[in-house]
């Protein structure tokens, strides 16, 4: 093992998350049609496709929001159909947003407050005194949380209300609570989506170094092609509800069925 | 000039996290204190002590319990008065059941039944929502008020349906802070340690992390759950400590202020007005639901007496409207100027006064 490897958490492991067959839908619409893939440990895997192709019902799935009619998913060897999302936070899987869904009202520190809820365990008697346990665990975990405003570059803002901030500032906020629960799985929806190329670069810096120095696996969706193709390991090409690829970067793009999918060739031709 | 925070370098987390980061905030609180448990009751007459302080002491502190409830957590509640009373007459049963029992566990044991009956009526609140919510707590306003006016346990079977509160005294004192002996300062007194120490706790815990569940779920409910919030537990709990302080305000209207426990005080429009205080003292605010009751409770008796003070002489019915008129033409103007609340506006004032003379 050399030494590089052990600074860094990213070296693909084993299979974490494994959905089998999964099909969802809404009265007759069907959002998704036997969709399986496999995530592994520490990989950036985009999932891509047209709109509407089913990539935000997928993560809704993963984390327990949408529940699917049929199939199985697998996370860290637990077999599972149904579950709740609050359920699947505690086992470690955050996500965002593709409309931001932070908490207007606090301040962005207290937005990233929130996302360690998961690992505050004092009685509200303790924190009604802020006395002992009550507030040792605010001070511990604002520590922690300033780690996050440092690595975030979001120290200037953090007392704002964050329905103040600025869209790409916000963005990140959100990202911010969502790595404030330490996650091993992290759901990205469209982080990118309406920022321009210099918030671009820093969103996709901030993906990479999470990849990086915390090891944490990470599931995309994006629709900047460029952004994609350069950070992502794996990619799963999603249209109308199917699965039509599943490799590396390269492979897909010389997919002749992604690029039917992509440039519109009618399905009926492509099928 | 007056109020900067240059120069107050905060070197650790808890400071920066201190419930009064900035020098001057304190002093002016500690200032507060100080005038209202030293200078008021050495100063006041009797009368301004008993027909404006209690009230707004005890409303206070009911204002408190809703905020919580509606403008930290969310949701909208209409069942106040319910749960006033429930404090009310449980602290009425708890005291005359067990005598020796000392007032100040008959009180805050009242405001645990009242926080039972909270989680109780709070159970709707994970399906239904908003103005759909207020109108299933209206159920707990009205079943509890019709449970404690037809069944006689609760009043010790009295025929009037009228009861007072016993006589108690202080614990390991002889000072009595109810029934008919207490004076009105010892009486004063007791609420405001109440008032003071209750609102601190509600302070700390809408800073911690049960607060910032609270407003998770006020604020978006969905993404709070898929970040691991339980709604149900977090609603249920926002209920309960509710409940409590509305509970203690109950008890501390019978016991305290008016010293009858009847149920007629906690009617539907006793919740409408604590409602309108935390709307117009500033939602999610703790200080809010302070101006809120103040301004309630104490400005139309102060419109009642201004003419009087003035000089004028006007005649009494001629008052009366004149009063209703301001008082509707103030509330207008306040929603107006800052639709967020009293506490809201004295932020901005706060935040003007940082920077002034100088205008950035």
């Amino acid at each position: 093992m050399s030494a590089t490897d052990q600074d860094t958490g990213r070296r693909i492991g084993d299979t974490v998350l494994k959905v089998d067959n999964i099909s969802l839908s809404f009265g007759g619409v069907r959002a998704l049609t036997d969709i399986s893939f496999t995530v592994r440990e520490h990989e950036i895997l985009s999932i891509i496709g047209p709109n509407g192709a089913g990539k935000s019902s997928m993560l809704n799935v993963i984390n327990g929001f949408y529940h699917p009619q049929e199939g199985t998913i697998t996370y860290k060897g637990q077999a599972r159909s149904r579950m709740k999302p609050h359920a699947a936070a505690r086992q470690g899987i955050a996500r965002t947003f593709q409309n931001i869904a932070l908490f207007k009202g606090m301040s962005a520190l207290d937005n990233i407050m929130t996302g360690r809820n998961t690992l505050m365990k004092s009685n509200f008697i303790s924190q009604a005194l802020y006395w002992g346990l009550g507030q040792k665990e605010e001070l511990d975990h604002r520590a922690f949380v300033e780690r996050i405003v440092d690595f975030l570059e979001i120290e200037s803002i953090r007392k704002t209300p964050v329905g103040r901030l600025p869209y790409g500032l916000q963005k990140r906020v959100e990202l911010g609570r969502a790595l404030a629960a330490q996650p091993e799985l992290l759901l990205l929806d469209e982080p990118m989506a309406g920022m321009n190329v210099e918030e671009k670069e820093d969103m996709c810096r901030f993906i990479l170094d999470v990849n990086d120095e915390f090891g944490t696996t990470i599931v995309l969706i994006e629709h900047d092609m460029g952004v994609v193709m350069d950070i992502s390991d794996r990619v799963v090409v999603l249209d109308y509800g199917r699965k039509l690829a599943e490799d590396t970067p390269d492979a897909v793009r010389a997919n002749q069925e992604v690029i039917d999918a992509y440039l519109g060739v009618s399905h009926d031709d492509a099928a | 000039m007056l109020y900067r925070e240059a120069g107050q370098f905060k070197t650790s987390y808890a400071k920066d996290w201190a419930i009064f980061p900035i020098a001057q905030d304190r002093i002016v609180v500690l200032g507060f204190l100080a005038i209202a448990f030293i200078a008021i009751p050495v100063l006041s007459s009797e009368y301004f002590l008993a027909t404006i302080l209690m009230p707004f002491l005890v409303m206070s502190m009911a204002a408190i319990g809703l905020n919580l409830l509606t403008g930290y957590a969310g949701q909208l509640s209409l069942g106040t008065g319910g749960f006033m009373a429930t404090g009310a007459f449980a602290a009425y049963k708890l005291s005359t059941m067990f005598p020796g029992m000392p007032i100040e566990a008959v009180f805050l044991l009242s405001g645990v039944v009242a926080a039972f009956v909270g989680i109780l009526f709070g159970i709707p609140s994970l399906r239904i929502k908003g103005f759909y919510l207020a109108v299933a707590t209206l159920a707990a306003q009205f079943f509890l008020l019709w449970l404690f006016n037809k069944v006689g346990w609760f009043t010790n079977y009295s025929t009037s349906g009228v009861i007072s509160a016993p006589p108690r005294t202080i614990l390991f004192t002889d000072i009595y802070v109810t029934g008919p002996e207490a004076s009105v300062t010892a009486k004063y007194l007791f609420a405001l340690t109440l008032v003071a120490i209750l609102a601190l706790a509600a302070k700390n815990l809408v800073r911690s992390s049960i607060g910032r569940r609270w407003m998770a779920i006020r604020d978006m409910d969905i993404a709070a759950e898929i970040i691991g919030i339980k709604p149900l537990q977090t609603k249920l709990s926002a209920f309960a400590i509710s409940s409590f302080y509305c509970g203690v305000a109950g008890a501390m209207w019978a016991f305290l202020y008016t010293g009858s426990v009847e149920p007629l005080a906690f009617d539907i429009n006793r919740s409408f007005q604590v409602l309108f205080m935390i709307i117009i003292g500033g939602l999610g605010s703790i200080l809010g639901s302070f101006l809120g009751a103040g301004f309630i409770i104490a400005l139309p008796i102060l419109l009642t007496n201004a003419p009087h003070l003035l000089g004028l002489n006007i005649p009494v019915d001629v008052i009366s409207h004149v009063e209703y008129m301001i008082f509707g033409a103030l509330i207008i103007f306040f929603l107006i100027v800052e639709p967020h609340g009293l506490a809201r506006l004295w932020q901005i004032l706060k935040e003007k006064l940082r920077l002034w003379p100088f205008p950035h």
